[in-house]
């Protein structure tokens, strides 16, 4: 063990910053859930590209600079701490992207790969459906070959950020006759296809950062099924797994948000120790944030040396997803009386984003799994515990 | 960085598990209530034997001169099995202090507690009372602003009972005649030392002792049988089972961390050691609170093992700083004019 970092990882971060503090934009971008937000973010994408560092832990070839985890972690380090642009296609670059490395055809990765790496195509994804939320195998979209061609019907929901996208990717029924996880199929479609409807969703929020979409004989061709037919579910399993949670949900995000919010005590502690488990709750919240730091580290250093993750990884989602509750809802305790007031608000002041922070907040323990289904993860194949 | 434990260390964790699950079983454990004094000299020596006792003591002292973050894993297996003897104290707290102090008194006593002859006991004034001073052979004890030397004649001892039957703590009265042996800033400096050790070694246990209440847990769910089918499938249960393993799984790695700051001697290694704590005792907290609910009335006797564990769990909680203490140690450390926190701050911020 040792706990310091080689001079190679400290040579990177410098390199990280230094790029970061001359290209970050000084002013905020405004929220990819509008239109021009949605643009601005695209061209960070890249910008960021440009420079190399859009996809670091892509390889070489690809215009990523082939970083393990360990860089990976000190890359989003300093990109939280440079308060650096949240990521509009983290759902091609994160999750689609490796996925396509895997099990994606030589002609697919050439085809898709760059323009993903570049901003120029915005992926949103298509899992969910009004009958399949956490049971995700009950899909009933389906998807008819027909030559070369697929004919999709049905219909996806919550898809985050296809209202500006470009694709979406996600699961369809091939096998008419099939059951659960069986006979699905993983397609990737341009959203632009003809007999495809995006009907926005509004967010808690008010702005639509997803959308429902439904396929009316929508035709897209057979070249964009990714792996074979049959086996979207193995391919959405690898999608889904733990390496790339980790891409999304780094610990530096919460890490600031834990620092700021220590921040926010210290800049409002005469009336925020009228409560005496605000303090309280702001160590915890600090606490928690090192721990989860701590354990991803040690995590991403077991996997560097050939390690394998298990179900241990359904962990991860719950700890996250509710230390930013916890941390939001404590910052909400601080600001009192302010908490509710939109930032433009004339009285508003210190309010920060918290208040946009709280919201989103709420959608972690639902999204990606609910977290009672991670639970029951946990308990079944981690601990053993009888299914029935 | 590399934040894994080598291959020589899990295999040695692996080893030591076997043979403590093998030995210090329950029944092991309920025997040693009804003595005397609640010790098992022939267990000290089989782990005298092993090495373990001069683990920490240095190789020219007659033991494997290893270090904090060496024992760590062995600390949470002897949590796992609710050791009764101080093994902890002894490489964790005792072992340190005697070598800082140095001189004759660690050259005289360092190769005896090597070889499982002599145990040494170490007594701060943040605990209340000395564990384990019945069978010390020597005691380090902290009087105001030093640290003084006492064999057993020279103090007199009040047992006190504690909720769990294996935890034996006294009251130590001490005679004019013991020996400081330091004083002032290194007097400081030793029970600062001994407090981080000391809190690291319950928190490494309290590790191991949240993992065997979930083991015993996950047994007893998967067998006993209630509306006709295994309670564990319930997802009430499984859901209280599964808010421990996550508390478990966020607490190790403060741990090892902990661990390794206080071997390396890093200035953040009390921060740490109190992160540690805090983290490691809520999951065992919480543990004993699910453990003993999803076992219902079967939870509540004695006959049923998980007692041994819980009882365990809580004493180590308010033993070697409260949480009181290292939440107050926590916020010096975050609320401090300057503190370099956040991102990229864990491992080079201090």
């Amino acid at each position: 063990m040792d706990l310091t970092y080689t001079d190679k990882q400290n040579a990177f971060r410098e390199e990280v910053r230094s790029w970061l503090a001359a290209n970050v934009p000084a002013e905020a971008l405004q929220t990819f859930d509008t239109a021009e937000g949605f643009a601005a973010h695209r061209e960070w994408e890249a910008k960021l590209n440009e420079g190399r560092w859009g996809m670091v832990t892509w390889p070489e070839e690809l215009g990523g600079r082939a970083c393990d985890l360990i860089e990976w972690l000190i890359f989003e380090e300093e990109y939280y701490k440079a308060r650096a642009p949240l990521r509009v296609n983290q759902n091609g670059i994160f999750l689609l992207g490796p996925t396509l490395m895997e099990y994606g055809t030589e002609e697919q990765k050439a085809r898709i790969l760059p323009k993903m790496a570049n901003g120029e195509e915005v992926w949103a994804q298509g899992w969910s459906e009004p009958n399949a939320g956490s049971d995700m195998a009950a899909i009933r979209s389906t998807a008819r070959l027909e030559g070369d061609k697929y004919i999709i019907n049905g219909q996806k929901t919550w898809s985050t950020r296809a209202v500006w996208a470009d694709w979406c990717f996600g699961m369809f029924r091939t096998d008419p006759d099939s059951q659960r996880h069986r006979g699905l199929t993983f397609i990737l479609v341009p959203l632009n296809t003809p007999g495809i409807t995006v009907r926005p969703i509004p967010q808690l929020d008010g702005l639509p950062g997803f959308a429902e979409i439904f396929f009316d004989n929508v035709e897209v061709g057979v070249e964009n099924r990714l792996g074979d037919e049959g086996a979207g579910w193995s391919v959405a399993m690898a999608t889904a797994g733990f390496e790339r949670g980790l891409m999304l949900r780094s610990p530096a995000r919460f890490q600031e948000t834990a620092r700021r919010l220590v921040e926010l005590y210290r800049e409002n502690q005469a009336t925020a120790d009228s409560d005496p488990a605000v303090r309280d709750a702001v160590m915890r919240a600090y606490l928690d944030a090192e721990s989860y730091c701590l354990t991803t580290y040690q995590t991403a250093c077991r996997l560097n040396k050939g390690g394998k993750i298990g179900a241990e990884s359904s962990t991860n989602k719950i700890f996250w997803s509710e230390l930013d509750q916890n941390m939001h809802a404590t910052a909400m305790s601080i600001l009192g009386a302010r908490a509710e007031l939109l930032p433009h608000a004339p009285d508003a002041q210190g309010v920060g984003n918290w208040l946009d922070g709280w919201l989103f907040a709420q959608s972690g323990p639902i999204y990606a799994g609910t977290n009672e289904v991670q639970r029951n993860i946990i308990a079944e194949r981690m601990l053993g515990m009888p299914r029935k | 960085m590399d934040f894994t434990f080598s291959e020589d260390q899990l295999l040695f964790q692996e080893s030591v598990k076997d043979f403590l699950v093998k030995e210090v079983t329950p029944e092991r454990i309920r025997a040693g209530w009804e003595t005397d004094n609640g010790r098992d000299s022939s267990l000290w020596q089989q782990l005298a034997e092993l090495g373990l006792t001069g683990l920490t003591v240095p190789e020219a002292h007659g033991g494997l001169g290893m270090n904090e973050l060496d024992f760590v894993l062995l600390a949470q297996e002897c949590g796992y099995v609710a050791l009764p003897e101080p093994l902890v104290h002894t490489a964790m707290v005792a072992v340190p202090m005697l070598g800082q102090i140095g001189g004759e008194l660690a050259d005289h006593w360092l190769p005896k507690i090597a070889a499982g002859e002599a145990k040494v006991i170490v007594g701060l004034e943040q605990n209340l009372l000395v564990e384990d001073a019945h069978v010390a052979d020597l005691l380090l004890l902290q009087r105001g602003a030093s640290i003084v030397a006492a064999t057993p004649e020279q103090v007199e001892l009040r047992h006190n009972e504690s909720v769990d039957p294996s935890r034996k703590l006294y009251a130590v009265e001490l005679s004019d005649s013991a020996a400081a042996v330091a004083e002032g800033e290194q007097a400081q400096a030793l029970v600062t030392g001994a407090m981080d050790r000391g809190a690291l070694g319950c928190a490494a246990q309290a590790l191991g002792l949240a993992q065997r209440m979930v083991d015993i847990s996950v047994q007893y769910t998967s067998e006993r049988q209630q509306f006709g089918q295994a309670i564990g499938a319930f997802q009430a249960v499984k859901h209280h089972m599964a808010n421990v393993a996550v508390s478990l799984e966020y607490a190790r790695a403060p741990v090892h961390r902990a661990a390794y700051s206080v071997a390396a001697g890093e200035p953040i290694a009390s921060h740490a050691v109190s992160h540690a704590k805090l983290v490691a005792c809520d999951a065992a907290n919480l543990a004993a609170k699910n453990c003993i609910q999803v076992h219902g009335a079967m939870g509540y006797t004695w006959e049923v093992d998980l007692h041994i564990f819980m009882k365990k769990a809580w004493a180590l909680a308010n033993t070697w700083g409260d949480a009181g203490y290292h939440k107050t140690r926590i916020g010096e450390h975050i609320f401090a004019e300057g503190a370099v926190l956040g991102a990229g701050a864990t491992f080079q911020g201090m």
